[in-house]
C-alpha cells in the first residue's frame, strides 16, 4: 500500500513538473513568433534608413540630422573619445512653451507607472519610477496641475502580474495615462487591456518591435527598436570586433529572443559563422550552456537578456577561462551588471538607446536633481522615465485645455497622437505615426569598471542615429 | 522503508575496522555509479554520433571533444542535487513525509553564508583570512542557521499535524516554502535580491589535460577549485551522516524511531527530540549545500530553492527514498543525465533543438523510464520490510 501511495505521489510531482515545463513552453512560443515577426520586419526593409553620425562631437544630438539613407553595413561606428562631451559648445537651447492648466479645475489626475519594483529586475523598474516621480514633482507644478500623482504598480517583470495590474489600472477612472513597462513581454501582455480601456501607454524601455507595431494608437516609446538595435550590434561585431565566429544566447523572453534573432539573422546575412543559437531560462547555473560555447570556441558571444542573468553568466564564463568578447542589448545597461558580475564584466559591450548623461544637453540639471532626490546617480531608464512622464503630462494638459476641464482618456489619447514634438532630457522627442521615436540614437558602450558605483564611467565606443524601419 | 544501515552487522560490532568499512562503503558505491554512469552515457552518445555521422561532418570529433567537460559539469550538478537530496531522504526515512520546504532551507543557508561573507568583507576581516577558512566558517554558520530553521519549521508547521492524513503536512510544507521565499525576499530587499558572494581567491583552475577539437584548436579541460571543494565537502557530509546513523547512539535512536515510533518511545527514547534532531541534521546538510552553491556560482536569489529542491527530491526518489547512499547516487545520475542532454541534444539536432531548454524534460522522461523498471529506485529495496 505504501509503495502505491508513494508511487502516486511521485507521479503527481512528476506531472506537476512537466506541467511547469509545459507552462513555460507556451510562454516562450509568443517570443518565438516575436522573433519571426522581427525578422520579417528586417527582411521587409533590409536597410532601415540609418544616418551615420560622423562622431559624437561633430553632430549635436538634438539636431535631427538629415537622414541620408545608408545601408547599415556601410555605416561607420566610430569610437568616440573617452570623455565624450558631445556638442557641449553647440547647445541649441530650445525655449519651450509648456501648456499651463492652472486656470482649470481638474480634480485629481493620476498617471500610472508600471514596471518591476521588486524581484531580480527591480533596479530597472525603480530607476524608471524615480525619473517619473521627478517629472511629476518638477513639471506638475510648473504646468499648473493642482493635484497630480503617480499610481505605482509592480509588475515583477512577469506577464501575468502585469496583465492583472492593467485591469486595476483600467478600472481606476482617475488614471488617464500609463508610463511603462520595462519588459516588452509584459507590455505585450498588458497592452490589449490598455487599448480596450482607451488608455495610452508611453514606455521608457520597451524595444520589441511588436509593441508599437501591434498597438500603434496605444503604445509610444522613448527608446529605439530591437530590429535596429540588433543591426547596430551586428555592425559593431563585424566592423569593430572583426568577428569570424559568433555564438548567440538568449533568455527566452519576448525581448531577449527577439533581439537575439535579429542579431543572428543579420550575422548570417553578412556571412559570419553563427556557431550556436541557444535559449535558456536558467538564472544561476550556466554550466549547461557554457560547455557548448567552450567547444564552439567563438570570438564573440551575443547575450540577449537582462542584467540579472547577464551578470552571473559573464562571471561564470570568465571563471571557465573563455575569453570571447561579450556583447548584449540595453538589458545589460544597469550598474547591477557589475554588482553581479564583478571584474568579469569589464570589457563587455552593450548596445543601448540611452546615451551617457553627457550626451543629453538638457540632462545636466536632471542628473543633479536625480542625485539629490535619490542619492544615487541617474542611470538607464531614469531619463526615459522622466521623458515618458513628460509626454503624458503634456498630452493631459493639451487635452484639458481643449476640453476646458478634466480630460477623458479618449481626449488624452487624441492629444498624444497630435503631440508633435517636445523637449526631453534625452533630446528632442518626436514620435512617428506608429509611436516609435524618430530618429532614435543608438550607442555602443564598453564596461570600464567592475565597481557598480563607476557605471557612469562606461565608455561610448560607437553611436548611430537611426530612423525606425518603414513598414 | 526506513533509514537503512549500510551493512548487516549492527552497532554491537564495535571493531574499528568494521566501523570504517561501514562508514566508507557508500563511497565505493558512489564511485561505481560515477564511473559506470559516465561510461554508459559516453558510450551512448558516441554510438549515436557514429549512427548519425553520415548527416553531419565532424560530429564524432565534436562529441568526443566535449565529453570530459560534460562529465565534469554533470558531476558538479549531481553533487549539488545529492547534498540537498540527503535532507529529503533523511526526513522521509524517519517520518515518511516529504519536506517540501527543504529547498527553501537550502536557499536560506545560501543567503546566510552570503550575508556572512558580505559582513566579514565590510569589517575588513575577509581580506585577512585564508579563503578556505572562510569557506569552513560560512558552511558551519549556515548549517547551524538552516538546522535551527528546520527544527523551528518542524515544531510549528509539522508537529501539530503529525496525526493528520499524509497530505495535510505536505500542504503545510508547500505553504512554508512559499512563506520562506517571500520572507527572504522581504529581508533581502530589492538591493540584495540577487545576492553576490564576495570573491574568494581560491586559486586558478586545475588543468587536467588538453585535447584538440574539430576546429583544430586546443580545448583545455580543467576543473575549478570551487567544484573540487563542492565534491569533497559533499562526500564528507555523506561519510559523517553515515557515521552518525550507523555508529552513534543518536543514530541508533533515529533508526529506532524510523522503525516503530510507539515502541521506540516505550524503550525510553524521546521521540519528539529525535525527530527534531533529524530535522536539524537534514536542515544543516541543506544549509551547507547552499553555501557551497553560492561559492561555486557566486549569485543566489530567494527563488533558487524551488527548482533545486524539486530536482533533489527527484534524485532522492530515483536513488530509493529513505536510503542515504541512494540519495547521493540518484543526484549524481540526475546531474549526469541533465548535463548530457543539455549539451548533446543541441549537437545531435544541429542546433535545431536547444539542449538547456529540454534538459529537464528529457532527463525526467528517462527517469520515468528507470522508475518503470525499478519502482523502488536504484538502491531501494522492493520490500517494505524495516531494517
Amino acid at each position: 500500500m505504501k509503495r502505491i501511495a508513494s508511487l502516486i505521489m511521485l507521479v503527481v510531482v512528476l506531472a506537476a513538473t512537466l506541467a511547469a515545463c509545459g507552462a513555460a513552453t507556451p510562454a516562450a512560443s509568443p517570443a518565438a513568433s516575436t522573433g519571426a515577426g522581427a525578422a520579417d520586419t528586417t527582411a521587409a526593409s533590409p536597410s532601415p534608413s540609418v544616418a551615420a553620425t560622423e562622431s559624437l562631437t561633430a553632430s549635436p544630438l538634438t539636431e535631427a540630422s538629415p537622414s541620408t539613407a545608408a545601408s547599415p553595413s556601410a555605416m561607420a561606428t566610430q569610437a568616440a573619445a573617452a570623455e565624450a562631451t558631445p556638442g557641449a559648445d553647440a547647445t541649441t537651447t530650445v525655449t519651450e512653451d509648456l501648456p499651463n492648466v492652472s486656470g482649470l479645475n481638474l480634480g485629481t489626475v493620476r498617471i500610472a507607472y508600471q514596471g518591476p519594483l521588486s524581484g531580480p529586475q527591480a533596479q530597472f523598474g525603480t530607476t524608471g519610477l524615480n525619473g517619473a516621480r521627478l517629472a511629476v514633482e518638477q513639471l506638475g507644478e510648473e504646468m499648473g496641475f493642482q493635484n497630480i500623482e503617480i499610481a505605482q504598480f509592480d509588475d515583477q517583470a512577469t506577464e501575468s502580474v502585469g496583465a492583472a495590474n492593467a485591469n486595476t489600472i483600467a478600472a481606476d477612472q482617475s488614471i488617464v495615462c500609463v508610463v511603462g513597462h520595462i519588459n516588452s513581454g509584459v507590455a505585450l501582455a498588458a497592452l490589449p487591456t490598455y487599448r480596450d480601456a482607451n488608455l495610452v501607454m508611453v514606455s521608457p524601455a520597451n524595444t520589441n518591435p511588436r509593441v508599437t507595431e501591434e498597438f500603434d494608437d496605444t503604445a509610444y516609446r522613448l527608446v529605439g527598436r530591437d530590429d535596429v538595435q540588433g543591426v547596430v550590434a551586428a555592425d559593431f561585431v563585424q566592423n569593430e570586433l572583426n568577428a569570424q565566429n559568433v555564438y548567440v544566447l538568449h533568455d527566452q523572453t519576448a525581448y531577449g529572443e527577439g533581439l537575439a534573432t535579429v542579431f543572428r539573422d543579420e550575422m548570417q546575412e553578412r556571412g559570419i559563422n553563427v556557431s550556436g543559437f541557444a535559449g535558456t531560462q536558467e538564472t544561476a547555473v550556466f554550466d549547461a550552456v557554457l560547455t557548448p560555447i567552450q567547444a564552439a570556441n567563438p570570438d564573440v558571444i551575443f547575450f540577449g537578456g537582462i542584467y540579472d542573468r547577464g551578470g552571473p553568466f559573464i562571471q561564470q564564463l570568465r571563471e571557465r577561462g573563455i575569453e570571447a568578447k561579450v556583447i548584449g542589448g540595453d538589458g545589460l545597461d544597469a550598474p547591477d551588471l557589475a554588482q553581479l558580475g564583478g571584474e568579469a564584466v569589464v570589457g563587455t559591450n552593450y548596445v543601448t538607446v540611452s546615451g551617457p548623461a553627457s550626451a543629453y544637453q538638457q540632462a545636466a540639471q536632471f542628473t543633479q536633481d536625480y542625485q539629490a532626490a535619490n542619492n544615487t546617480p541617474a542611470a538607464y531608464p531614469a531619463f526615459q522615465g522622466y521623458d515618458s512622464t513628460k509626454a503624458c503630462l503634456v498630452a493631459i494638459a493639451n487635452a484639458a485645455t481643449e476640453a476646458n476641464g478634466t480630460p477623458t482618456r479618449e481626449q488624452v489619447k487624441a492629444a498624444m497622437e497630435d503631440l508633435e514634438t517636445y523637449q526631453g532630457v534625452t533630446g528632442q522627442v518626436t514620435f512617428d505615426d506608429e509611436g516609435d521615436r524618430s530618429p532614435a540614437t543608438y550607442y555602443v558602450f564598453e564596461v570600464r569598471s567592475g565597481d557598480p558605483a563607476n557605471w557612469g564611467q562606461n565608455e561610448v565606443v560607437g553611436s548611430i542615429e537611426a530612423q525606425p524601419p518603414e513598414e | 522503508m526506513a533509514v537503512k544501515a549500510q551493512a548487516q552487522p549492527m552497532v554491537s560490532d564495535r571493531s574499528s575496522l568494521g566501523t570504517l568499512r561501514q562508514v566508507l562503503a557508500p563511497i565505493g558505491q558512489i564511485l561505481i555509479f560515477v564511473i559506470g554512469g559516465s561510461l554508459l552515457l559516453g558510450t551512448i552518445v558516441v554510438m549515436l554520433a557514429l549512427a548519425l555521422q553520415a548527416g553531419q561532418a565532424n560530429l564524432l570529433n565534436g562529441v568526443v571533444s566535449v565529453l570530459p567537460l560534460v562529465i565534469i559539469d554533470g558531476l558538479v550538478l549531481g553533487f549539488l542535487y545529492a547534498t540537498i537530496a540527503l535532507g529529503y531522504t533523511l526526513v522521509y526515512g524517519v517520518l515518511e513525509f516529504i519536506n517540501f520546504a527543504h529547498g527553501e532551507i537550502y536557499m536560506v543557508g545560501a543567503f546566510v553564508g552570503g550575508g556572512l561573507g558580505i559582513w566579514l568583507a565590510s569589517q575588513g576581516l575577509l581580506a585577512t583570512m585564508h579563503p578556505l577558512i572562510f569557506v569552513v566558517i560560512a558552511v558551519f554558520v549556515a548549517m547551524l542557521a538552516s538546522g535551527l530553521l528546520a527544527v523551528g519549521i518542524e515544531r510549528f508547521a509539522y508537529r501539530p499535524l503529525r496525526g493528520a492524513p499524509r497530505l495535510v503536512p505536505l500542504i503545510s510544507a508547500i505553504g512554508v516554502s512559499l512563506v520562506l521565499q517571500d520572507l527572504v525576499r522581504l529581508i533581502a530587499g530589492p538591493a540584495r535580491f540577487n545576492l553576490r558572494y564576495p570573491t574568494l581567491n581560491l586559486g586558478g583552475r586545475i588543468p587536467l589535460f588538453e585535447m584538440s577539437t574539430a576546429a583544430g584548436t586546443n580545448l583545455r579541460v580543467s576543473i575549478d577549485n570551487q567544484s573540487l571543494i563542492f565534491i569533497i565537502t559533499s562526500l564528507l557530509m555523506l561519510v559523517a551522516l553515515n557515521y552518525l546513523i550507523n555508529v552513534t547512539k543518536l543514530g541508533k535512536a533515529i533508526r529506532a524511531v524510523a522503525q516503530d515510533r510507539p515502541t521506540a518511545s516505550l524503550m525510553g527514547i524521546n521521540v519528539n527530540l529525535i525527530i527534531a534532531l533529524t530535522f536539524f541534521v537534514g536542515g544543516a546538510l541543506g544549509g551547507g549545500a547552499g553555501v557551497l552553491f553560492g561559492i561555486k556560482y557566486s549569485t543566489v536569489n530567494p527563488y533558487i530553492g524551488f527548482i533545486a529542491g524539486l530536482k533533489a527530491f527527484t534524485a532522492a526518489v530515483l536513488g530509493g527514498i529513505g536510503n542515504i547512499t541512494g540519495a547521493m547516487v540518484g543526484g549524481i545520475v540526475l546531474g549526469l543525465l541533465e548535463a548530457f542532454v543539455s549539451t548533446y541534444l543541441t549537437l545531435f539536432t544541429n542546433g535545431r533543438l536547444s539542449g538547456p531548454d529540454y534538459a529537464s524534460v528529457a532527463s525526467f522522461l528517462i527517469l520515468i523510464g528507470i522508475l518503470v523498471f525499478r519502482p523502488s529506485g536504484l538502491l531501494g529495496e522492493a520490500a517494505t520490510q524495516k531494517v
